[in-house]
């Protein structure tokens, strides 16, 4: 547990100095407000929800920032030649990845704090429904925190953080589309592939449901790609 | 200290490191000697936890490395081919990183900083980012974090590489220092180097292990020897004693499977070494002067050091 915080905070602060981080999270930024004010030039005025950037198109440009964010955790230090020391350090493999990951959630989730703002906007210049606020926040969290984790595990197996982008965001893409395809297809295989779609569960947090087993299934996807993280870790070192 | 038992690697189909044998006592300063591609750091690499051996076994402070690396870990300090520093913190962070990696805690730290900075001479660089550093200064860094948690064994990988030959002397005389109270191992592809720094050699040339000995045994057997490698079935013990006794042998040495009989450079002893075996009874499967000789090796670990003459006789 010391180990791992040691490694996350090193790794946040990673983020707070550098540039690079600094204009990732701009973008964002900008990107989330123009969804949100796209949104409230399209609806009536009285309809003051957040769900503007939430639907696909945020799901989307969250989950592409995750993988910007994720992709130089493993593949930078690869790179530098740090990922020797850490390897080397007594450490275990499951507190790095641990560490990384926890780093790198806190970056996110400065980033979505930072979106606040527009639910602030609509207390002071609305009367919205701050249920379905507060779900669509953790929906948010989850499917961040998901995203990290894939963008974690493309960004173990090349010391190219481009290359750990392109893998994340395939199959981040792969995982999202697949529901609707699902959807489309309609026949039982359909419905499986709609039930490990990243995007068939979040709409349950847009309308200001708590599902368990949506939680429980953006938790277990997040496990897997950081247990796949590990094994990953621990493959390199036989090969 | 260090004990590698048979250990082979194989990277997919490459074979990096052929079933090497070695040992480096308490107290040792070890040299791993050999030219470009020959397997040190893939041995480094295996010595440290960071890699897994195909075969064969290695343990550092009692601590078998493949089944218990963890805890081996804790009693090394290591500084990879490739120095490992984050480029955008400060020595100071930086080294404060490398400790608490290692299990110091915050007052522990605040002290052993100051001794490896004054130790590695970064007194005047302690704040500035590593990124900004030259070449040699990161080196000293690079030690700097391998000696930070005082561990018992260091393993360096070529702790000299491209500095210049005043920080070249500074970095031997400082692994020096060192070895009186650690264990060292460090590799190195040129040989005055080695022969300056450490108390034994273990040259390795294609993964394999060539000559080993104290580096004042070394040069007499360079100059004068050659090796015969013989494959017999027999009781090895048995073999060794007959083969010492041929007249003109200089000395004979068992490397499963082989008895390598180092013999002057000037005689052919093969046919009485045959004959040797066969009195006692044994059958020879297979014999042959050594691949790549001691000499050849030799001059190419020599060879390269010429641009460091200059700073040798200083
Ligand atoms: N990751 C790897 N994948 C495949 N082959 C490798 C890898 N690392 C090393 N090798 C090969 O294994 C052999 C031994 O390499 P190693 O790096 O251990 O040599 P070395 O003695 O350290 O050489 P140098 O003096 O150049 O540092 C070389 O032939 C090298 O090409
Ligand atoms: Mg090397």
């Amino acid at each position: 547990m010391k180990n791992t915080m040691l490694i996350a905070r090193r790794e946040f602060r990673a983020y707070l100095t550098s540039p690079m981080a600094y204009i990732v999270a701009c973008v964002f930024l900008v990107l989330i407000g123009a969804l949100f004010i796209w949104y409230l030039n399209d609806i009536d005025y009285s309809d003051t929800t957040i769900a503007g950037y939430l639907d696909i198109w945020g799901n989307l440009v969250l989950m592409l920032f995750a993988a910007i964010l994720a992709m130089r955790l493993i593949a930078e230090e690869k790179k530098l030649g740090t990922w020797e020391l850490l390897l080397t350090a007594p450490v275990r493999d499951t507190e790095i990845v641990l560490g990384k990951f926890l780093g790198s959630l806190g970056m996110l989730v400065s980033m979505l704090a930072l979106t606040l703002y527009f639910p602030l906007l609509l207390w002071i210049f609305g009367d919205p429904d701050t249920g379905p606020i507060l779900t669509s926040y953790l929906g948010l969290f989850l499917l961040g925190a998901t995203s990290l984790s894939i963008g974690l595990f493309a960004s173990s197996v090349t010391s190219n953080q481009i290359v750990a982008a392109v893998i994340a965001g395939g199959v981040l893409a792969i995982l999202y589309f697949i529901g609707m395809a699902g959807d489309a297809m309609g026949s039982a295989v359909g419905d499986i592939l709609s039930y490990i779609s990243l995007s068939s569960h979040f709409p349950a947090f847009i309308s200001g449901i708590i599902d368990t087993r949506v939680i429980i299934y953006y938790l277990s996807v997040t496990a897997l790609f950081l247990f796949l993280t590990i094994r990953s870790i621990e493959t390199s070192r036989w090969s | 200290m260090i004990r590698v038992q048979n250990l082979t690697k194989y990277y997919g189909e490459r074979l990096a490191v052929d079933d090497i044998s070695f040992n480096v006592a308490k107290g040792e300063i070890v040299g791993l000697l050999g030219p470009n591609g020959a397997g040190k750091t893939t041995t480094m690499r295996i010595l440290t936890g960071f890699l897994m051996p195909t075969n064969g076994n290695a343990w550092v402070a009692d601590c078998n490395m493949v089944t218990n690396s963890l805890e081996g870990r804790q009693h090394i300090g290591y500084l990879p081919e490739a120095i490992p520093l984050y480029t955008d913190v400060t020595v100071r962070s930086y080294l404060e990183f490398a400790g608490r990696l290692r299990g110091l805690d915050k007052y522990e730290i605040k002290n052993r900083i100051d001794d490896v900075v004054e130790l590695c001479h970064l007194e005047d660089y302690i704040d500035v980012l590593i990124g900004k550093l030259s070449r040699g200064f990161r080196q000293r860094v690079g030690v700097a974090q391998a000696i930070i948690h005082e561990p018992e064994v260091m393993i360096l990988d070529e702790p000299t590489l491209g500095i210049d030959p005043i920080q070249v002397a500074q970095t031997r005389q400082l692994i020096k220092d060192l070895g009186e109270e650690h264990t060292i191992l460090i590799s190195s592809h040129i040989l005055p180097e080695v022969s300056m720094v450490c108390d034994r050699v273990v040259i390795i040339h294609e993964g394999r292990i060539v000559a080993e000995d104290r580096i004042e045994n070394l040069s007499t057997i360079l100059r004068n020897s050659k090796n015969v490698r013989l494959e017999v079935q027999g009781p090895h013990e048995a073999v060794t004693i007959k083969l010492q006794q041929v007249p003109g042998v200089l000395r004979v040495q068992y490397q499963e499977p082989y008895h390598l009989v180092e013999c002057p450079a000037e005689q052919d002893l093969r046919s009485s070494l045959m004959t040797a075996i066969v009195q006692g009874g044994w059958t020879i499967l297979s014999m042959a002067t050594v691949d790549m000789s001691l000499e050849d090796i030799f001059l190419e670990l020599t060879t390269e050091e010429e641009s460091d003459d200059e700073e040798l006789e200083e």
